[in-house]
Protein backbone atom coordinates (compact mmCIF):
# COMPACT_ATOMS: atom_id res chain seq x y z
CA UNK A 1 0.00 0.00 0.00
CA UNK A 2 1.51 3.15 -0.99
CA UNK A 3 0.02 6.82 -0.47
CA UNK A 4 -1.31 6.71 -3.95
CA UNK A 5 -3.32 3.70 -2.83
CA UNK A 6 -4.65 5.88 0.54
CA UNK A 7 -5.98 8.74 -1.82
CA UNK A 8 -8.16 5.90 -4.02
CA UNK A 9 -9.34 4.57 -1.07
CA UNK A 10 -10.41 8.27 0.24
CA UNK A 11 -12.01 8.95 -2.87
CA UNK A 12 -14.17 6.06 -3.04
CA UNK A 13 -14.95 6.24 0.68
CA UNK A 14 -15.65 9.40 0.91
CA UNK A 15 -18.64 10.93 -1.40
CA UNK A 16 -18.26 14.33 -3.03
CA UNK A 17 -14.49 14.50 -3.08
CA UNK A 18 -11.89 15.03 -6.67
CA UNK A 19 -9.47 12.86 -6.98
CA UNK A 20 -7.20 16.18 -6.55
CA UNK A 21 -8.82 16.69 -3.71
CA UNK A 22 -8.37 13.43 -1.87
CA UNK A 23 -4.84 13.43 -2.81
CA UNK A 24 -4.47 16.97 -0.86
CA UNK A 25 -5.85 15.86 2.38
CA UNK A 26 -4.07 12.31 2.28
CA UNK A 27 -0.74 14.56 1.75
CA UNK A 28 -1.81 16.68 4.41
CA UNK A 29 -2.20 14.76 6.69
CA UNK A 30 1.25 13.12 6.76
CA UNK A 31 2.06 16.61 6.40
CA UNK A 32 0.98 17.73 9.37
CA UNK A 33 2.08 14.74 11.51
CA UNK A 34 6.19 15.92 10.32
CA UNK A 35 5.29 19.20 11.22
CA UNK A 36 4.55 18.11 14.62
CA UNK A 37 7.52 15.67 15.17
CA UNK A 38 10.07 18.32 13.43
CA UNK A 39 8.73 20.16 16.57
CA UNK A 40 9.30 18.12 18.91
CA UNK A 41 5.48 16.87 19.79
CA UNK A 42 4.87 13.38 19.51
CA UNK A 43 2.02 12.00 18.18
CA UNK A 44 -0.90 9.36 19.80
CA UNK A 45 -2.71 8.27 17.24
CA UNK A 46 -5.69 6.21 19.26
CA UNK A 47 -6.26 2.72 17.89
CA UNK A 48 -3.26 2.56 15.91
CA UNK A 49 -0.13 3.92 17.35
CA UNK A 50 1.90 6.25 19.23
CA UNK A 51 4.90 7.92 17.33
CA UNK A 52 7.58 9.24 20.00
CA UNK A 53 10.45 10.81 20.18
CA UNK A 54 14.17 9.51 22.01
CA UNK A 55 17.11 11.74 22.67
CA UNK A 56 19.83 9.19 22.63
CA UNK A 57 22.99 10.54 24.19
CA UNK A 58 26.58 9.99 21.49
CA UNK A 59 28.05 6.57 22.21
CA UNK A 60 30.97 5.03 21.21
CA UNK A 61 31.19 2.66 17.91
CA UNK A 62 32.87 1.14 15.25
CA UNK A 63 33.14 1.15 11.60
CA UNK A 64 31.99 -2.71 11.32
CA UNK A 65 33.87 -2.50 7.80
CA UNK A 66 37.47 -0.45 8.61
CA UNK A 67 37.05 -1.45 12.64
CA UNK A 68 37.92 2.04 13.20
CA UNK A 69 36.69 3.37 16.68
CA UNK A 70 33.96 6.32 15.76
CA UNK A 71 31.78 8.29 17.98
CA UNK A 72 27.67 8.25 16.88
CA UNK A 73 26.86 11.81 17.74
CA UNK A 74 24.33 12.49 20.15
CA UNK A 75 20.98 12.45 18.37
CA UNK A 76 16.89 12.15 18.47
CA UNK A 77 15.34 9.63 17.07
CA UNK A 78 11.63 8.05 16.00
CA UNK A 79 9.73 5.37 17.14
CA UNK A 80 6.30 3.74 16.47
CA UNK A 81 4.81 2.25 19.71
CA UNK A 82 1.75 0.19 17.93
CA UNK A 83 -1.42 0.42 20.28
CA UNK A 84 -3.04 -2.71 21.49
CA UNK A 85 -5.50 -2.76 19.04
CA UNK A 86 -3.30 -2.77 16.15
CA UNK A 87 -1.34 -5.46 17.80
CA UNK A 88 -4.25 -7.92 18.67
CA UNK A 89 -6.32 -6.63 15.42
CA UNK A 90 -3.39 -7.83 13.21
CA UNK A 91 -3.12 -10.90 14.46
CA UNK A 92 -6.83 -11.68 14.00
CA UNK A 93 -7.19 -14.91 11.86
CA UNK A 94 -10.07 -13.77 10.07
CA UNK A 95 -11.01 -10.30 8.61
CA UNK A 96 -13.03 -8.36 10.89
CA UNK A 97 -13.49 -4.62 9.20
CA UNK B 1 -0.59 16.09 19.19
CA UNK B 2 -3.41 13.29 19.43
CA UNK B 3 -5.78 12.54 16.69
CA UNK B 4 -8.45 15.44 17.35
CA UNK B 5 -5.24 17.90 17.31
CA UNK B 6 -4.28 16.62 14.02
CA UNK B 7 -8.49 16.70 12.62
CA UNK B 8 -8.03 20.37 14.10
CA UNK B 9 -5.49 21.56 12.18
CA UNK B 10 -6.98 19.50 8.87
CA UNK B 11 -10.06 21.09 8.96
CA UNK B 12 -8.26 24.71 9.89
CA UNK B 13 -5.81 24.60 6.68
CA UNK B 14 -8.28 22.64 4.49
CA UNK B 15 -11.68 25.40 4.95
CA UNK B 16 -14.04 23.13 2.07
CA UNK B 17 -14.37 20.58 4.75
CA UNK B 18 -15.60 20.67 8.23
CA UNK B 19 -14.66 19.39 11.33
CA UNK B 20 -16.33 16.15 11.21
CA UNK B 21 -15.46 15.55 7.46
CA UNK B 22 -11.98 15.94 8.36
CA UNK B 23 -12.41 13.48 11.27
CA UNK B 24 -14.37 10.71 8.84
CA UNK B 25 -11.31 10.81 6.60
CA UNK B 26 -8.77 10.38 9.13
CA UNK B 27 -10.10 7.63 10.68
CA UNK B 28 -10.22 6.23 6.94
CA UNK B 29 -7.06 6.74 6.11
CA UNK B 30 -5.63 5.13 9.83
CA UNK B 31 -8.44 2.00 9.43
CA UNK B 32 -7.30 0.90 5.78
CA UNK B 33 -3.35 1.18 7.21
CA UNK B 34 -4.30 -0.90 10.10
CA UNK B 35 -6.53 -3.31 7.50
CA UNK B 36 -3.50 -3.41 5.15
CA UNK B 37 -1.17 -4.44 8.17
CA UNK B 38 -3.88 -7.29 8.76
CA UNK B 39 -3.39 -8.54 5.29
CA UNK B 40 0.29 -8.45 5.75
CA UNK B 41 0.81 -5.63 3.35
CA UNK B 42 3.90 -3.47 3.62
CA UNK B 43 2.62 0.50 3.78
CA UNK B 44 4.93 2.44 2.02
CA UNK B 45 4.29 6.49 2.49
CA UNK B 46 7.26 8.23 0.49
CA UNK B 47 8.74 11.22 2.84
CA UNK B 48 7.59 9.54 6.02
CA UNK B 49 8.31 5.86 6.79
CA UNK B 50 7.64 2.14 5.82
CA UNK B 51 5.38 0.05 8.03
CA UNK B 52 5.41 -3.73 7.78
CA UNK B 53 4.73 -6.75 9.21
CA UNK B 54 7.05 -9.18 10.95
CA UNK B 55 6.97 -12.40 12.55
CA UNK B 56 7.75 -13.46 15.91
CA UNK B 57 8.41 -17.18 15.64
CA UNK B 58 6.95 -19.43 18.85
CA UNK B 59 8.95 -19.77 21.70
CA UNK B 60 9.18 -21.41 25.08
CA UNK B 61 8.63 -19.45 27.98
CA UNK B 62 7.94 -19.11 32.07
CA UNK B 63 5.65 -18.16 34.28
CA UNK B 64 7.79 -15.88 36.34
CA UNK B 65 5.73 -16.66 39.28
CA UNK B 66 5.45 -20.26 39.25
CA UNK B 67 8.47 -21.22 36.85
CA UNK B 68 6.34 -23.52 34.94
CA UNK B 69 7.17 -23.76 31.15
CA UNK B 70 4.14 -22.00 28.65
CA UNK B 71 4.16 -22.14 25.04
CA UNK B 72 4.01 -18.76 22.93
CA UNK B 73 2.44 -19.26 19.94
CA UNK B 74 4.03 -17.47 16.82
CA UNK B 75 3.14 -13.49 17.06
CA UNK B 76 3.11 -10.84 13.90
CA UNK B 77 4.06 -7.76 14.80
CA UNK B 78 3.82 -4.43 13.88
CA UNK B 79 7.01 -2.60 12.77
CA UNK B 80 7.84 0.73 11.74
CA UNK B 81 10.78 1.71 9.73
CA UNK B 82 11.18 6.20 9.54
CA UNK B 83 12.07 7.53 6.23
CA UNK B 84 14.79 9.00 5.76
CA UNK B 85 13.40 12.87 5.10
CA UNK B 86 11.63 12.21 7.91
CA UNK B 87 14.85 10.93 9.95
CA UNK B 88 16.50 13.95 9.30
CA UNK B 89 13.80 16.21 9.84
CA UNK B 90 14.24 15.24 13.59
CA UNK B 91 17.31 15.27 13.94
CA UNK B 92 17.29 18.94 12.45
Amino acid sequence: MTKADLVEIVYEKIGGLSKKESQDIVEKIFETMKASLKQGDKIKISGFGNFTLRDKRPRKGRNPQTGDDIEITARRVLTFRPSQILKSHINEPTKTS
Amino acid sequence: MTKSDLVEKLSESLTNLTKKECEVIVDTVFLNMKDALHRGEKIEIRGFGSFTVRTRRAKEGRNPKTGEKVAIPEKRIPFFKVGKELREMVNG
